[in-house]
């Protein structure tokens, strides 16, 4: 759907900062998440895991469990039956382990019980009886030839002969002459790179209601990104029909991809079968730490040429990426997004996907993007030290633009990286000169944003009101942009809308809230339908005034005649129009179902000034500064938290977050405590330009927002830290320890 | 589990003593519940020791203050008297877990908690504090320093526990500091971490001086040597050397997920240095 052609419109709502409609109940504590819904009679349902990071299970067993009072379920692998699909199939094996635990925390058993005390006494009452296998845990030891063998036989086709067991798929993506571009450079910078995992860091851990009547009949409330995402998969894991299984989402405490899948439903709905009566599970962040999907680790090295101008001759990058123990291709995406920033004639990327011991990754925010971007921008500040030039000179001079054959593809259509480079080499803050011991680090992010199945319906109450129920939970403030773009489109108030996220049962299919989808497509479906609402209450009007229906244009939130031929009618509103809508053929309702493409793709440019403590190797941001193009920002307040959020995880990404494990394979850090995301008082306020360069996709013009600000900050950190101590780091996270390392080995 | 709140320290240690199974002491339980909640202990006897009486107060003292061991460490961070005579005492103990957690936590607890990572007792230790000790038989009084035996041990014996610590009074021109290494800036355990406590001649130079290093050892450590490495100096640059390096060469750390042996050897030498420098300016020396 394109944009508007009176795309310059003047917008009356678009664009300003309305009060979000869920602010009073978050703030007051009445807004009801994963773990806030009860049901008479409910179980208590936990989950015993292994402690191994790899072992044989060779068997389980639950009779004590099954004894102790209050134990009204156990189940174990034995329970589920492996589907044939075999995304699902992995599912399946993750929430509950079968043959072999695959990572420290693999779920292996799962109880449900009347009271806390006894289920967790049921699960010390489970005998799993392991055999221990060697494990690996690190992505370029997996690799190796003679790694231990996390699973057999995934490999994909794309893997060539030769490869270790644990490599499960390779990419490549490129154009042009490599040799030919590296031979006109004039310097050649080669380097390696290693990025930690690291956790989406929600505040609110997995939790889920189920309920599964005699009859078969099952719901589930549960904190998700994608109600109807759960519906599937949990149907397929249990083998029943979609029709069955009602899904409601919860408010949802943070979820930057994490919660694109499942890892609890599936077993809380088996206990509940099992049991027969309704069972909550909430996870500890022990759990969600140790089972829930981190990104992935990954290794990569970086080639890049540059004349003696600026000018990049060649780009090459090889990508090693784990998502742990199960197949999975986000490297395609680190391989595709790794130079999207520049126009390059010659360009390769190679990308290679390796099993390890470790808990099976979920998406987080432009999966596979910053690790990649991290590593070319890196290699790209190391040349602009190396030749002198300006780091922001050099982007603009190779940025892509309009007409670019991007490194992964497709040609560019309006984008806005040159505008968003421009706004920071004009900014303030790229003017401000830099004190004793400052430095400045930048850094260039892209992301492909996504559209996806949606489905939207929109009713026009009796009393003038608008009800829109559309089909993802608002993860960013989505409910206040699709009131405001349903409010633009009807001309009504902002506060005669309001959006209600339905259950499975209720709205057609809607894809996952992922891939900064949801403004831009739901959105797009909600002005559409808003347009089929509008059609319908012209041809209402029509019928009363005696004319065509097409002689009837709607206008200011008011039915006008078209011009003077149409006759003289004084305009009807909404409100009247509503109002006698049972006299003039029924409720008045629109609708717009699509698989929305068009999503227009998104660049950011950051800004990062610091200081690094020289005797300690901690770094203090002191300034941050996020230029990123968002279409149209719909809610200028959620596209700024948008920019500071992505920015803030980059940070903790760069500077602190990792998972760290032990020789024996299990992971050390399971908690806040140790698992270090960013505290308030550790960063400045995140500044922030959005810049507007309309997408063609959208009839507004608007361009996902959510996942852009999280690739630039691993870069723009790494970068003024280089700068800051005079060494080129080259891997995350830049920890104390690691950064004193290095001033001590350039010290010599 | 049992949960008893006696009212006397007689009847305390009639209950510690009496229990044939596990028992833990309950004052602001920051470190307690946490474990219990990760299931780390299963007590059979929880003996809350809020009740007892003095617990709760801070008493000026033969020139210094003995303070209860289910004061508060907000509590202790708003009084006046005590941050004047011993203010890295004051802030070491303030720099433990968050707003919410000030308000429960306590040093006796910290110290009893027996953690090499502790952030009041480096500063307790640095300050020459004395812990009374309540049980069966007649109450005594220890030097910090000697309750914790290693990482979660204390020579406490059975029956028995810390009723207060008491800050000793000071010299005129005398001050402390505690400083410590967190990759955050709060909420957060101490990587390496120091306390300096000296007290200043009249010609502003340091007449006595006492070290304590944390998280670098199984328990905090009293490091006479960086003491001396002070002594009778305005801490010109050669004296803050042998200040640190007489911390590194102490220094006996882990590599563990915070930090690496090297790095901890490093660190504890620049907190050392660093805290110096605040408790000579905060006792009226001029660098």
């Amino acid at each position: 759907m394109a944009l508007d052609s009176h795309g310059k419109r003047e917008f009356k709502q678009i664009g300003t900062r309305v009060a979000r409609p869920d602010g009073i109940d978050k703030v007051t504590g009445r807004a009801l998440y994963g773990a806030d819904m009860s049901a008479p009679g409910m179980l208590v349902g936990r989950i015993l895991r292994s402690p191994h990071a790899h072992a044989r299970i060779l068997r389980i067993d639950t009779s004590e469990a099954e004894a102790i009072p209050g134990v009204k379920a156990v189940v174990t692998g034995a329970d589920f039956s492996i589907p044939d699909d075999a995304a699902l199939a992995d599912i399946s094996v993750n929430v509950m382990a079968r043959t072999k635990a695959l990572y420290d925390g693999h779920a292996v058993a799962a109880v449900a019980a009347t009271s806390a005390q006894a289920a967790k006494a049921a699960l010390k009452a489970i005998k799993v009886e392991y055999e221990v296998l060697p494990h690996v845990t690190d992505v370029d030891a997996a690799m190796a030839p003679d790694a231990p063998v996390v699973q057999k036989g995934r490999s994909l086709e794309s893997v060539p002969a030769g490869m270790g067991a644990n490599v499960t798929h390779h990419c490549e993506f490129g154009h042009g002459d490599l040799e030919a571009g590296f031979a006109r450079a004039d310097k050649i910078v080669e380097r390696s790179f290693k990025t930690a995992a690291t956790h989406q860091g929600y505040i609110e851990p997995h939790a889920c209601l189920a309920t599964m009547n005699g009859d078969g009949r099952a719901d589930l409330w549960c904190c998700t990104q994608g109600q109807y995402m759960v519906r599937t998969v949990c149907a397929g894991v249990l083998g029943i029909e979609a029709s069955q299984l009602r899904v409601t989402a919860s408010e949802i405490g943070g979820g930057f991809g994490g919660k694109t899948t499942v890892f609890i439903e599936p077993v809380a709905l088996m206990l509940a079968k099992k049991s027969g009566k309704p069972v909550k599970i909430v996870m500890t962040r022990d759990e969600v730490f140790k089972a829930t999907g981190p990104t992935v680790s990954t290794s990569i090295d970086v080639k890049i040429g540059m004349t003696k101008a600026g000018r990049i001759t060649a780009g090459a990058a090889t990508l090693r990426y784990s998502g742990g123990a199960f197949p999975n291709t986000t490297v395609d995406m680190g391989a595709q997004a790794a130079f999207a920033a520049y126009d390059l004639d010659a360009v390769r990327t190679v990308g290679w996907n390796i099993l390890t011991n470790r808990p099976k990754e979920s998406a987080y925010r432009a999966p596979g993007a910053p690790q990649a971007i991290y590593a070319v921008e890196s290699v790209v500040d190391e040349l602009c030290l190396a030749l002198n030039l300006d780091p922001l000179d050099v982007r603009i001079l190779n940025a892509a633009r309009k007409g670019t054959k991007s490194s992964y593809g497709p040609t560019f259509d309006d984008i806005g990286l040159l505008a968003t480079l421009e706004a920071a080499k004009a900014h303030p803050h790229y003017n401000t000169p830099l004190k004793p011991g400052q430095s400045r680090g930048v850094s260039c992010g892209f992301w492909f944003n996504f559209g996806g199945n949606t489905c939207v319906s929109l009713n026009i109450n009796t009393d003038g009101t608008v009800g829109v129920t559309e089909g993802n939970p608002d993860i960013g403030g989505s409910r206040a942009s699709i009131s405001l773009m349903a409010a633009e489109e009807l001309g009504v108030p902002y506060d005669k809308v309001r959006t209600i996220i339905a259950d499975t049962a209720s709205l057609g299919y809607n894809d996952v809230t992922d891939g900064s989808r949801v403004t831009f497509a739901v959105g797009l479906a909600t002005i559409k339908a808003a347009r089929d609402a509008i059609k319908k209450m012209c041809g209402r009007v029509a019928k009363i005034w005696g004319i065509d229906e097409d002689a009837v244009e709607w206008r200011d939130g008011a039915a006008h005649p078209a011009g003077p031929n149409a006759g003289k009618f004084p305009p009807m509103t909404l409100e009247e129009i509503a109002a006698i809508s049972f006299e003039t053929g029924g409720p008045i309702a629109g609708h717009y179902e699509v698989n929305a493409d068009g999503a227009g793709v998104s660049f950011g440019v950051h800004l990062c000034d610091l200081e690094v403590d020289k005797e300690t190797g901690q770094t203090t941001i002191l300034r941050y500064t996020v230029f990123q193009d968002a279409g149209k920002a719909v809610h200028p307040d959620y596209v700024e938290g948008q920019m500071q959020g992505g920015a803030v995880q980059g940070i903790g990404w760069a500077l602190n977050e990792e998972y760290i494990y032990g020789a024996d394979g299990r992971l050390l850090n399971a908690g806040f405590l140790d698992y270090r995301i960013p505290v308030a008082s550790d960063l400045p306020k995140i500044d922030t330009q959005i810049l507007e360069i309309p997408n063609p996709g959208h009839p507004y013009g608007v361009r996902g927002v959510g996942e852009t600000g999280i690739v630039p900050p691993l870069a723009a950190v790494s970068n003024a830290v280089s700068r800051a101590i005079d060494v080129r780091m080259h891997e995350l996270p830049m920890s104390p320890p690691r950064v004193l390392k290095a001033i001590k080995a350039a010290r010599g | 589990m049992r949960y008893e709140k006696p009212q006397t320290v007689a009847e305390a240690a009639r209950l510690l003593t009496g229990e044939k199974g596990l028992s833990r002491i309950l004052a602001g339980g920051t470190d307690v519940l946490v474990q219990l909640k990760a299931g780390l202990v299963e007590p059979d006897l929880v003996v809350d020791i809020k009740a007892l009486p003095g617990v709760r107060s801070i008493v000026a003292e033969a020139g210094g203050f003995r303070i209860g061991a289910a004061v508060s460490n907000a509590q202790l961070g708003e009084d006046k008297a005590v941050r004047a005579l011993w203010p890295g005492v004051v802030e070491a103990a303030n720099l433990i877990g968050s707003t919410q957690v000030q308000g429960r936590a306590t040093m006796v607890g910290n110290l009893c908690n027996a953690s090499p990572a502790a952030d009041a007792v480096p500063a307790l230790v640095a300050a020459g504090a004395v812990a009374r000790v309540a049980g069966p038989g007649a109450a005594r009084d220890v030097p910090v320093e000697k309750i914790p035996t290693g990482p979660g041990k204390t020579k406490l014996k059975r029956g028995e526990f810390i009723t207060s610590i008491f800050l000793p009074a000071r010299p005129p021109r005398s001050a402390d500091a505690y400083l410590r290494f967190i990759p955050r800036t709060e909420m957060d355990i101490a990587v390496a971490s120091a306390a300096v406590s000296l007290t200043l001649d009249e010609d502003g130079r340091i007449a006595a001086a006492r070290v304590a290093l944390g998280a670098v050892a199984p328990t905090v450590l009293l490091v006479e040597a960086a003491a001396k490495a002070i002594l009778g100096s305005r801490l010109e640059d050669p004296a803050l050397e042998a200040l640190a390096a007489a911390c590194s060469a102490a220094a006996s750390p882990i590599d563990d997920k915070r930090g690496t042996v090297e790095f901890r050897k490093d660190v504890v030498g620049v907190l050392a240095k660093r805290a110096a420098r605040i408790a000579y300016t905060r006792a009226g020396g001029q660098s």
